[in-house]
């Protein structure tokens, strides 16, 4: 485990700048010519920026195609961005991904994926599974280390020793997702980044999964990027929270402060459409609408058809990300204080 | 009187290694315009109990012994010509991903006519017209002109819509809706559930609502039955159980959802997992798991038994030996 930088105590880990993916779907060239089709460009994220100190959670919560995973596809290098980059630990990831020393920085960012019966090779046994990064990246010497360091793993995140000689199939949902984390864990990672890691999970399930990952932080000081629809498991999890809508942040908050008093009215939306244990038979009036298609977002404020707070400079201006009381909002009506 | 009455159900399914039991010996029963949630981890037996009331059970699985009585006449034992008069007609069904339980060749108003006018004597024009007047009911803004689109012009939420129009089409007394949220994003569940509730609130029809969210069925149910490895745990009334529940298993499920009220470094959780049909233990099927297990739990399977608790019209009703009457001195 490495030690914080005694120079830089505060810097963070993580620092997203401006990263964009832009994905080209267009028709196949020729039908493009034929029908006279435009080339079709979809702006999955468009320009989002923030950091995660080291130790802490950053969550990202949005309804789907609002592109949580193609952040944490671009936090991992599966995916080049368009425009911006990636800082981790103060060099350029994206650069280093590129260089030949690629795998000194892949070691240090792992993922965990959300279906834990399609992340798993079923036909691999679970030594194999977890054993492979260890290989890959040359941290065993031999066979008996191998068996060493993946019996370790699989007793960190719960699981029995004996388990290495089975296969997924023989796991419950629960128990295959602590083998993904064991995974990710072997190369002893500094960033971990969590794709909706218990939204495949029954609720009892998901409380030891959560319960794990909070212990494993604990203990080793990870940092996580946390991807979720679930905002009651974000607020349990997570330090600070990004709310994204249509490819952008529209507010990015210290946990209490975007529970106890969200700004933006999505944000205030989201929180309204949580079906609240403590009342039961309460009416509730949801909000009206819809996501638009990102393929053809409305001008202005991409959330301004939803939104009863849009006027006019909501559907022509497009609000940016600012500070504002401690936090980061992206809209005008907060700004100047029509809510 | 009730709706209807599921009585010692019990569904099997024929296997090379013999023949597991997927639903053990359950009975409820619902009274018009109720609305009843059944909630459980997957693999509980929830969408099992749903598909036996529609008549929808996949072979190889059968219903081996009990009935289920609408209206008071058995339809478990009914042939597919009658179950299917009787399905749509009487019993409307909502399921979990309406991309598949709408025909993509189709256009909805097309989908919607055919139920119309297959359960109810009508016109062309007149099956039209209710067609448009149950889109708008299911608040779909311009019906008449989406009446002649087909299903993938429109958005998840608003195929889900389309759905719940297609359930309501010959005003059935019963809705069975399977996880009809859970293919869904939160906004729109929202949106979703409050027009299921609403629509069925004006009709008078009884809903079964099958979910995995215990924050729907708070909002949305009157009673709950909790199941677990195909048995129900406990059934009762919602703020009931929901607040005060009496099982172990629904006590351990409450704790372990995080909620949006309180700080805690950890939740609770139960430890193991469900057991598998081909294991289940003998006795009570939550006794590996449950804290509070003792002697009897291993040898006799526990039944519903009323709890009282101040003098409530409806009380619970718990399987769990905790709460028989004679426990106590057993285990003195």
């Amino acid at each position: 485990m490495s030690v914080q930088d005694p120079q830089h105590p505060s810097k963070a880990l993580v620092i997203a700048h401006d990263l964009a993916k832009t994905f080209d779907v267009s028709a196949p060239w020729l039908s493009r010519v034929i029908e006279r089709k435009p080339r079709q460009l979809l702006k999955a994220v468009d320009g989002v920026s923030f950091e995660i100190e080291r130790g802490k959670t950053l969550a990202l919560v949005g309804e789907s195609g609002c592109g949580k995973s193609t952040v944490a596809r671009l936090l991992v290098g599966l995916y080049e961005p368009t425009r911006g980059g990636l800082t981790f630990d103060g060099q350029d990831a994206h650069a280093a991904f590129k260089s030949s020393d690629a795998k000194a920085m892949r070691k240090r960012i792992q993922m965990i994926f959300q279906d834990p019966y399609a992340s798993l090779n079923p036909r691999w046994t679970v030594e194999a599974i977890v054993g492979e990064p260890l290989h890959e990246h040359g941290l065993v010497k031999d066979e008996q280390e191998l068996k060493d360091r993946v019996a370790q793993l699989l007793k960190s995140v719960g699981l029995s020793a004996l388990d290495m000689v089975k296969y997924p199939h023989q796991f419950s949902g629960g128990q295959r997702q602590r083998i993904s984390i064991a995974r990710a864990l072997a190369t002893a990672p500094e960033f971990l980044v969590c794709d909706e890691p218990t939204s495949a999970l029954d609720v009892s399930v998901q409380a030891q999964v959560l319960n794990i990952m909070k212990d494993l932080q604990r203990e080793r000081g990870l940092t996580y990027l946390f991807i979720s629809h679930n905002l009651a498991v974000v607020r349990h999890v997570s330090d600070k929270v990004g709310v994204m809508y249509l490819g952008q942040l529209v507010e990015l908050a210290d946990k209490h402060t975007l529970f106890d008093n969200p700004q933006h009215p999505y944000t205030r939306m989201l929180l309204d459409a949580i079906p609240k244990m403590k009342d039961t038979g309460r009416a509730r009036t949801p909000v009206q609408g819809e996501v638009p298609n990102p393929l053809n977002p409305p001008p202005g404020c991409s959330f301004n058809p939803r939104c009863p707070l849009a006027n006019a400079r909501c559907k022509t201006e497009r609000p940016v990300l600012k500070d504002l009381n401690g936090i980061k909002i992206a809209c005008h009506a907060v700004e100047e204080g029509r809510h | 009187m009730s709706l209807l009455q599921v009585q010692n159900l019990v569904v099997e399914f024929p296997s090379r290694h013999g023949t597991l039991r997927a639903i053990d010996d359950i009975s409820f029963d619902i009274a018009p315009g109720e609305i009843l949630g059944v909630v459980g981890e997957s693999g509980a037996g929830k969408s099992l109990t749903g598909a036996s009331i529609i008549g929808l059970l996949e072979p190889p699985g059968r219903i081996a012994s009990g009935q289920i009585l609408l209206e008071g006449k058995r339809i478990d034992n009914l042939t597919n010509d009658q179950m299917r008069s009787i399905r749509g007609r009487k019993i409307g069904a909502i399921f979990q991903d309406p991309l598949t339980s709408l025909n993509p060749l189709y256009s909805v108003g097309k989908q919607l006519t055919e139920t119309i006018q297959a359960h109810l004597p009508m016109s062309d024009q007149e099956a039209r017209q209710r067609a448009i007047a149950l889109l708008q009911d299911t608040g779909i803004s311009a019906a008449a002109e989406r009446i002649d689109h087909y299903p993938h012009q429109f958005s998840g939420g608003m195929r889900q819509r389309v759905v719940i129009a297609l359930a309501l089409a010959a005003e059935p007394q019963l809705i069975v809706a399977d996880e009809p949220t859970t293919a869904l994003d939160v906004s729109i569940q929202a949106q979703i559930i409050s027009l299921l509730k609403n629509v069925c609130k004006k009709r008078g029809a009884a809903v079964m609502l099958i979910t995995h969210d215990m924050g729907v069925i708070a909002e949305t149910c009157d009673r709950v039955a909790v199941m677990y490895a195909g048995r129900i745990a406990e059934i009762g009334p919602v703020h009931q159980v929901i607040n005060h529940p009496e099982h172990p298993y629904t006590a351990g499920l409450m704790a372990s959802i995080p909620d949006m009220d309180t700080d805690r470094e950890r939740l609770n959780q139960i430890d193991g997992a469900m057991p598998r049909l081909n294991a289940i233990p003998t006795g009570c099927a939550f006794n590996p798991r449950c804290p509070q297990v003792f002697d009897r739990c291993f040898k006799e399977r526990p039944n519903l038994a009323a709890v009282s608790r101040g003098g409530q019209n409806t009380p619970t009703q718990v399987a769990c030996w905790l709460h028989q009457p004679n426990t106590l001195e057993g285990v003195a």
